[in-house]
């Protein structure tokens, strides 16, 4: 094997890997970060992120908790008030709800409450998002009700390279942060640029250029929407897709830039329609853009139903690229 | 009547417990008052003598009414009733908008809904029916090509190729059904439309440069001599390249003047301006000239000069230019002022070449000499941009083997 | 420190004119309130001083402190100056969060005071938390939760007391039963009314005390935070005490009787306090006008210094939303 070679495979890694060398990398160099949440340790996490952590770390550092959301996430705001830099993973982002008053009435308001005395420099990581049957109680997508609230910061991550690097961006932020992993990405691979040590927690990117439509997405729609723009592409169509990596704050500047171009945009989330992240970005589009837009918005988001468990269900309640193919072709050529 | 919480707004006080000339002590209770919260009651905060009971049993009072009056123990009530007590403290105001006055709709006679109601509602994107105001095209004329039939910006720059304008139609073409294809009339309405509105908005500053072209007409003669008849070249795609890449260096001039500021474009789409044979002027774009070898812009520029004369170009090409020339060629005048095609930040004007004295190391000689002359929205640059445009333009075409 | 609280004339007089800060400085809070100087939820300590005065005795500078929506007798305890507790109750730019808290809402990074918490139960997690941290950087250091009756029905103390016993924390739970969650009394609402037992379940040493006596809280306090100091981990002190005045300003109180009121008026620490100083001649009724005079006198100033504040600017609304920076 050549030296190219190693070096490539030696880059070449899982989104769950990426994950696991993110949170190795927060523990190693900082003494005052620590990962905290339900089976993180012994068992290894729900999706193995963070297994092998406990015995290189000790159980300080990988600290299991009890099932006890409110009171660990709690106690993750607490100590990042008080000068730790904790992460704190809740296993599936539908036990959040659980800790959702600590999340919404401590992290996001203490700093502001406080006159600006106390930040939350707090990282909650948790499991999102649907494709593993796993029915309606661990499936749900809902980074678009936390990019609601004032005082958080909300990322998705879409990509190894996200996976990667947007830990050590949380934690280096003030704020209290919330990342997204999707389950379906964990087993992901794919290729890191051994250059990019550091990525933003800022803005959106544009991960194919194209003039005809703007597809706006994040997550693990992502990879859909870019089959999408394959076969859009060989119709002649040409579908730039944004992957939005950050729902709170949206970076208006890259969306209006993108859809200003193109003018015209389809938007897909795995969140329901009602009240979604998709439905704010097409709300500020046709606040602040409407006189560019050369086409109404379209929207692919997830049926609106609680995941089911059977296959062929959960499948026609997700987003699909056949349907954002439509979506794009119909806005582009009508007829 | 005191705040008792707030969401309290009034209260119905119930009944005295005191009556004027009653003294009362800090804390004494002097009142019940009935709330949606239930009885209430009321104390003061103060010593002194019931000089006057304001309210009323049974009577309802707002938030912050007075109650009763107090003096100081051992002093008379006062004749004249004492001063309001003190404002409560102000709300802090965020400055909202001034009312919109709307006397000029009230006094409007309204119209008869029969006269302003279309029979079915045009369909046109938001875009279109921007441009389309912008550029005085009637929306009615058009044929929708987008979704649901929508008229789409695409749409709206083909009718200008067209030569459709219904923005004043004559009386007389009202029960008329739209006559399809090139109409000399309609199009010399719809650049009127975009060219007054040019000369309207976009202040223009012009700067002439003159050109001398014996090396770019010298390199032609050798290239075209080396090439079958298909192959050769016009000196127009000289024009077109040392112009893009002239842009590639001063991107001030490449893009479009939009809500109140520049836009650059990323790319450099020139707008070749096109006389039609049945009069009117259309300017579509070649994409990407600064990316194109001269050979290939010689094939695009003769597709779209014969596109154009069949009537075969599309919308895109009428909406994409990101700057515009106008080239007289060879039976044109010495030189062409241009009026910006909106919205565009500039328009470049070539003249005709004539051989002319023009001094050359001391010496005076004949020379082939092009006048090129800039015309530029002064909002978007500024002279001092347009002049180093118009010296690279130069410079590129003293070049013409790099082109 | 000593386990034993001084019960010398000093910490005597000290004691007593804490208590009447907090008393007096809330009669003036319920006048401003119905003069609309004040707004908003107002939840007065009136009955309850000798809670938090007490357990602040105990407490030293390193020592955290988590308080509830009744927090001006925290505050004022812990030292925060009255000043800027007024300032912010009229919501000016000079109160102690900048005018963004109010009533409920008191926060003083200095003092490290995390805050008057108004969701029921919602300090005790973030007390977790703070213990862990001082644990790895400021070993010794304590925090103190104050929490009334009505949490220990929420699931996050019962959750916090386990994790704070399971993981060995410098936590010293303060329950503050009055008796009545707003309007909630206590037998309608737990199946087990001892609070304190609920300690034994997390194997967590408790004690019940006269939260209406400051000499007593203050011993148990001081006992609790000895042992805690040592690395036995957390501690629970439950003070029973009664509120005189309705849970808020706008309660007709019609879940207890004037009855109950007045019995437990019997036992006000304040009068109670002044009685025993002046009988023990630590304290001459010359001195108690002296203390009263003093504390009108800071009063007054508060006041004034409310008044004087300015109204923080809206161009800097959303300051503090996100924040550049941790601060020092």
């Amino acid at each position: 094997m050549n030296e190219q070679a190693a070096k490539a495979g030696a880059n070449r890694m899982t989104y769950r890997e990426a994950c696991r060398q993110a949170i190795r990398e927060a523990l190693t160099n900082d003494p005052r970060t620590f990962l905290m949440g339900e089976d993180v340790g012994l068992y290894g996490g729900c999706y193995a992120v963070s297994k092998g952590l406990l015995d290189e770390f000790g159980p300080q550092r990988v600290r299991d908790t009890p099932l006890a959301e409110a009171t660990f996430v709690g106690a993750g705001i607490g100590a990042a008030m008080a000068g730790l830099r904790p992460i704190v993973e809740i296993m599936t982002c539908n036990f959040s709800l659980l800790a959702l008053d600590q999340i919404m009435n401590n992290a996001a308001t203490i700093p502001h409450m406080s006159g600006g005395q106390f930040a939350v420099p707090l990282v909650i990581r948790m499991a999102t998002g649907a494709g593993r049957q796993l029915a309606a109680q661990h499936s749900h997508s809902l980074e678009g009700w936390f990019a609601h609230i004032p005082g958080l910061k909300v990322l998705a991550p879409g990509t190894i390279e996200d996976a990667r690097f947007m830990l050590k961006a949380a934690l280096t932020d003030p704020n209290p942060v919330m990342i997204f992993e999707h389950i379906v990405l964990y087993n992901a691979e794919g290729e890191l640029d051994p250059d990019v040590i550091h990525v933003d927690i800022a803005n959106a990117r544009i991960r194919r250029s194209g003039r005809d439509v703007s597809i706006l997405t994040y997550g693990n729609s992502l990879p859909k929407c870019l089959a999408a723009a394959e076969t859009l592409a060989a119709d002649g169509i040409e579908a730039e897709v944004v992957d939005l990596r950050v729902l709170r704050p949206l970076d208006n500047a890259t969306i209006f830039e993108s859809v200003a171009r193109t003018r015209r945009c389809v938007i897909v989330d795995e969140g329901w329609k009602s009240g979604s992240i998709s439905a704010e970005i097409a709300a500020r589009l046709s606040e602040d853009l409407f006189f560019e837009l050369d086409a109404p918005i379209r929207r692919i988001c997830s049926r609106e139903v609680p995941i089911p468990y059977a296959a062929h269900m959960e499948e026609a309640a997700l987003p699909q690229t056949r349907q954002i193919v439509d979506a794009a072709r119909s806005l582009v050529k009508p007829q | 009547m005191p705040s008792l919480g707030a969401d309290m707004e009034s209260g119905k006080l119930v009944h005295w417990l005191v009556k004027p000339g009653s003294v009362v002590r800090k804390g004494d209770v002097v009142a019940v008052v009935e709330t949606h919260k239930g009885a209430f009651e009321i104390e003061v905060f103060e010593e002194g003598v019931i000089s006057e009971l304001c309210a009323k049993e049974g009577e309802e009072l707002p938030v912050g009414a007075p109650l009763a009056r107090l003096a100081k123990l051992g002093e008379a009530p006062p004749a004249a009733p004492p001063k309001a007590p003190e404002a409560a403290p102000k709300v802090i105001q965020v400055s909202a908008p001034a009312p919109v006055v709307e006397t000029e709709r009230a006094t409007e006679t309204p119209a008869s809904p029969s006269v302003t109601q279309p029979a079915s509602r045009l369909r046109v994107t938001p875009v279109a029916r921007r441009r389309a105001g912008e550029l005085g095209i009637g929306l009615d004329a058009l044929k929708g090509t987008g979704i649901d039939g929508s008229v789409t910006l695409a749409d709206v720059h083909l009718a200008i190729a067209k030569g459709v304008s219904s923005k004043a139609p004559s009386p007389a073409a009202v029960p008329t059904a739209r006559r399809k294809g090139f109409d000399p009339d309609e199009m010399r309405q719809a650049i009127a439309a975009a060219m007054s509105r040019s000369k309207r908005e976009i202040p223009h500053y012009y700067l002439t440069s003159t050109i001398d072209m014996s090396r770019s007409l010298a390199w032609l003669e050798t290239f075209n001599k080396q090439h079958k008849p298909e192959e050769r070249l016009l000196p127009a795609v000289l024009l077109l390249k040392a112009t893009a890449l002239a842009l590639r260096k001063n991107p001030q001039l490449n893009g479009f003047w939009e809500n109140g500021r520049f836009r650059p474009s990323d790319g450099i789409h020139i707008g070749w301006a096109i006389s039609l044979r049945g009069g009117g002027l259309i300017a579509p774009a070649i994409h990407e000239v600064d990316n194109h070898s001269l050979p290939s812009l010689m094939g695009a520029l003769h597709d779209l000069v014969g596109r154009a004369r069949r009537g075969g170009i599309r919308g895109s090409e009428m909406m994409d230019p990101t700057f515009t020339i106008t080239s007289l060629g060879d039976r044109g005048a010495e030189s062409a002022l241009g009026v910006i095609y909106p919205p565009q930040v500039a328009i470049l004007g070539f003249g005709r070449v004539f051989k002319r004295p023009w001094v050359v190391d001391e010496q005076v000689t004949a020379r082939p000499l092009l006048t090129a002359s800039l015309a530029a929205d002064h909002r978007a640059s500024d002279g001092h941009v347009g002049g180093l445009f118009l010296a690279a333009v130069d410079r590129f075409l003293q070049e013409p083997e790099t082109l | 420190m000593s386990q034993k609280p001084h019960l010398d004339r000093e910490s005597g007089r000290h004691l007593f004119k804490q208590m009447m800060r907090i008393r007096r400085f809330e009669a003036k809070c319920a006048e401003l309130y119905q003069a609309q100087k004040i707004r908003g939820f107002l939840h007065l300590y009136d009955g309850e001083e000798a809670v938090a005065v007490g357990v602040m005795q105990a407490l030293d500078d390193r020592d955290a402190v988590v308080a509830t929506y009744r927090d001006h007798g925290h505050a004022l305890a812990r030292g925060l100056p009255m000043g800027t507790l007024m300032a912010e109750m009229y919501g000016k730019v000079e109160g102690c969060s900048r005018g963004r808290g109010g009533s409920m809402h008191f926060f003083d990074r200095a003092r490290r005071f995390y805050g008057g918490n108004a969701i029921v139960g919602g300090g005790l997690p973030l007390a977790i938390g703070i213990a862990m941290a001082d644990k790895q950087l400021s070993p010794g250091a304590v925090t103190a939760c104050f929490f009334g009756e009505g949490a220990a029905s929420e699931g996050a103390f019962h959750e916090s007391m386990n994790l704070a016993k399971l993981w060995n924390l410098p936590v010293l739970f303060v329950c503050e039963n009055n008796l009545y969650a707003m309007g909630m009394p206590l037998e309608l609402a737990e199946a087990e009314t001892d609070i304190s037992r609920k300690a034994a379940a997390y194997r967590t040493p408790s004690e019940a005390v006269d939260g209406m006596n400051p000499i007593a809280v203050e011993a148990a306090a001081t006992r609790a935070v000895a042992s805690i100091r040592s690395g036995n981990g957390p501690y629970f002190l439950e003070c029973r005490t009664y509120r005189f005045r309705a849970h808020s300003m706008f309660d007709t109180q019609l879940y207890r009787t004037r009855e109950e009121i007045g019995l437990w008026r019997e036992r006000d620490p304040l009068p109670r306090m002044q009685k025993w100083l002046e009988e023990t001649h630590m304290l001459s009724p010359q001195e108690v006008r002296d203390i009263e005079a003093d504390v009108e006198a800071e009063i007054g100033e508060a006041v004034a210094f409310a008044e004087r504040g300015q109204w923080e600017k809206i161009e800097n609304l959303e300051r503090f939303v996100l924040m550049d920076e941790v601060p020092e």
